[in-house]
């Protein structure tokens, strides 16, 4: 035993850095985490690609039209004029309608989970709502042009036009398709994303608060309302802004429902086209350079807008559940 | 108190908590009216024909779409081969080996790429394969789906192998494991049902996504020749067929449609029951 111990150690002459290094390779760690790093950081290289790619290609058009881009409103491919006002203008409407009905939708579905329903049957609901989550966005756009479409022409619309059609909101001629309709679309597309983050948000609320607001006489949907949403605020928010991120981005729903003419109207029912849906349809028609930069301007305008939006829902997300953004 | 008051609050009570279930129930029932509508529309249409042969010519009713079935396939194949290595290597590299710092911008980024909208990427893939050789090609499409596939298989495989307890690490190593060992012989299969789930969900996730291949794999009425050229798939098709003016392609919108919303949902629920089974062991 001793005598093995001698020979080893007599056989292993110091190592020097190098060999050391070649030894711990043979032994696969640093190879493991070599490669794993290397995948890593080719995620970073991957985003960072993708942001340069996007600033490069839309050299031309920033050149030539520099922050004005932001503020024409001509989108005319004939005498090269390109602005992108009717598109930012259409992507904001129909996401803010899309919201105006997917958050309270979704936050009384969330609380209906989070505080009402028994646990078994808050799971299954959850789980349906997050496959209604999974259906593809142009099956949603199919359903849009073959139900909602003529629901809003025929139904809808002049419903809404007979209630509320004394404001501009609600004015003009009613096509069916239009920023409405896609806003619809949008709403039933990213209620699945409130409900599930918001869920999480108010599961997480302590039991202490419920019962603190109970035991001092409150009704449930007093402790509920003025206690546990408020506890939650910050991350419902967060889910909100998620959503709105969704809503910005999605491309192929909106495309085939919003009527696809570039225009600002004050009203509801006028066709429109958002930044997504103008990329969709006229990228592979773009003849001439500065056309295609233009249209991966707009690509860029719509990065950056997700980019931000992304920043502060991951922010709020995090805080509430850290510990809760207190009630002021 | 005064009783009217007390009532009042009662009534209040009552009432915005039904609101609450009525709005859970809605949304719920969206879902089967979606569904229903659709086997409704697509059961009709979906025949034999449309799993074997290839779309016909504008005007002539028939046909179906057996291209883009396979296309779709090949597409996934691609964004599987070149998104899910990298996604599991980077989630191994977070949860077994990653530092503080660097690890926080990986997962920053990892967020932000997920973030990106669909069709933000189907520039990057342009940019990046078609302008080069300055023609549309399967390839194009499958890097598409491939950067959509990397970002949801990190952050799931990171999750499932962080879920695997740390005295399952200690005992590999203390018989004298090295650290890769430990990672491929112990933590990997304990967490494989977790991860392989990871990996079906991001799949079905980008099965159905059109807008990133509309100008990268583009669309083809006939079989695709070859992965250099532009290839069909089931969403742009049902897209194309969607907004034509011809009543028998909306039939095969509607079919497709079908079709592609089972291949979703039955992988979220086989990815679901892989999970539970996984669980359960």
């Amino acid at each position: 035993m001793s005598a093995a111990t001698t020979t080893m150690t007599r056989e292993v002459p110091p190592k020097s850095g190098l060999r050391a290094f070649v030894d711990k390779l043979k032994g696969g760690d640093e190879i493991a985490h070599l490669i794993t790093l290397t995948a890593a950081a080719g995620i970073i290289l991957i985003t960072s690609l993708l942001v340069l790619e996007l600033w490069r290609t839309s050299q031309l058009s920033r050149a030539k039209f520099g922050w004005m881009f932001f503020w024409t409103k001509v989108w005319d491919a004939n005498f090269d004029n390109f602005g992108a006002a009717p598109f930012i203008y259409g992507t904001l409407v129909t996401s803010a309608v899309a919201l105006a009905i997917a958050v309270p939708l979704g936050l009384a579905s969330a609380i209906f989970l989070s505080e009402l329903a028994p646990r078994r049957l808050s799971d299954i609901v959850s789980f349906l709502i997050d496959l209604l989550a999974a259906v593809p966005s142009v099956i949603y756009g199919l359903l849009g042009i073959f139900i909602v479409v003529p629901l809003m022409r025929t139904t809808l619309g002049p419903a809404l036009k007979k209630v509320l059609g004394f404001t501009p909101l609600f004015a003009g001629p009613n096509y069916g398709v239009g920023f409405l309709t896609a806003g619809i679309v949008l709403a039933i597309m990213v209620v699945p994303f409130i409900i599930s983050v918001s869920r999480e948000v108010l599961l997480s609320v302590p039991r202490e608060q419920r019962e603190a607001a109970l035991a001092m006489g409150a009704t449930r949907w007093e402790a509920t309302w003025q206690v546990v949403v408020p506890w939650a605020r910050t991350g419902i928010m967060g889910s909100v802004f998620l959503a709105l991120a969704r809503a910005l981005g999605e491309t192929m729903a909106v495309t085939m429902v919003i009527g696809n003419n570039p225009q600002i109207s004050a009203s509801l029912f006028a066709p429109g086209y958002t930044i997504a849906s103008v990329i969709a349809n006229e990228f592979t028609e773009a003849t001439g350079d500065l056309y295609l930069s233009a249209l991966i301007e707009l690509g860029l305008v719509l990065f950056l807008m997700t980019f931000i939006l992304n920043g502060l829902a991951r922010i709020l997300i995090v805080a509430t559940e850290r510990g809760g953004g207190r009630p002021a | 108190m005064s009783e009217p008051r007390i009532m009042w609050r009662k009534a209040v009570n009552a009432v915005m908590l039904t609101l609450t279930g009525v709005a859970a129930f809605g949304v719920v029932c969206v879902l089967f009216l979606i569904l229903g509508y659709l086997i409704f529309n697509g059961g009709h249409s979906l025949n034999l024909n449309f799993f074997t042969q290839l779309p016909k010519p504008v005007g002539e009713t028939g046909g179906g779409m057996a291209n883009a079935i396979v296309g779709s396939l090949k597409l996934l194949l691609l964004a599987a081969l070149m998104g899910l290595p990298v996604g599991l290597l980077a989630g191994i590299y977070l949860a077994e080996f990653g530092g503080k710092t660097f690890s926080f911008i990986v997962r920053y980024t990892t967020d932000l790429l997920n973030g990106v909208p669909s069709i933000v990427i189907g520039i990057f893939a342009y940019a990046l394969v078609v302008l080069p050789v300055k023609h549309f090609s399967a390839l194009a499409g499958g890097v598409a789906l491939g950067i959509m596939v990397i970002p949801i298989t990190v952050r799931s495989t990171e999750e499932f192998l962080r879920g695997v307890p740390n005295s399952m690490r200690e005992a590999a190593m203390a018989l004298g494991a090295s650290k890769w060992k430990t990672i491929v012989t112990v933590v990997l299969p304990a967490a494989s049902g977790g991860i392989l789930t990871g990996m079906l969900l991001a799949l079905a996730r980008v099965a159905g996504e059109t807008a990133p291949l509309l100008f990268t794999a583009f669309g083809n009425r006939y079989w695709g020749q070859g992965w250099g050229q532009p290839i069909a798939s089931l969403p742009v098709m049902i897209y194309t067929y969607a907004i034509s003016p011809y009543d028998d392609w909306h039939r095969q919108a509607w079919a497709a449609g079908l079709v592609l919303l089972m291949l979703v949902l039955l992988s979220n629920l086989g990815a679901r029951f892989i999970l539970a089974r996984s669980k359960a062991v």
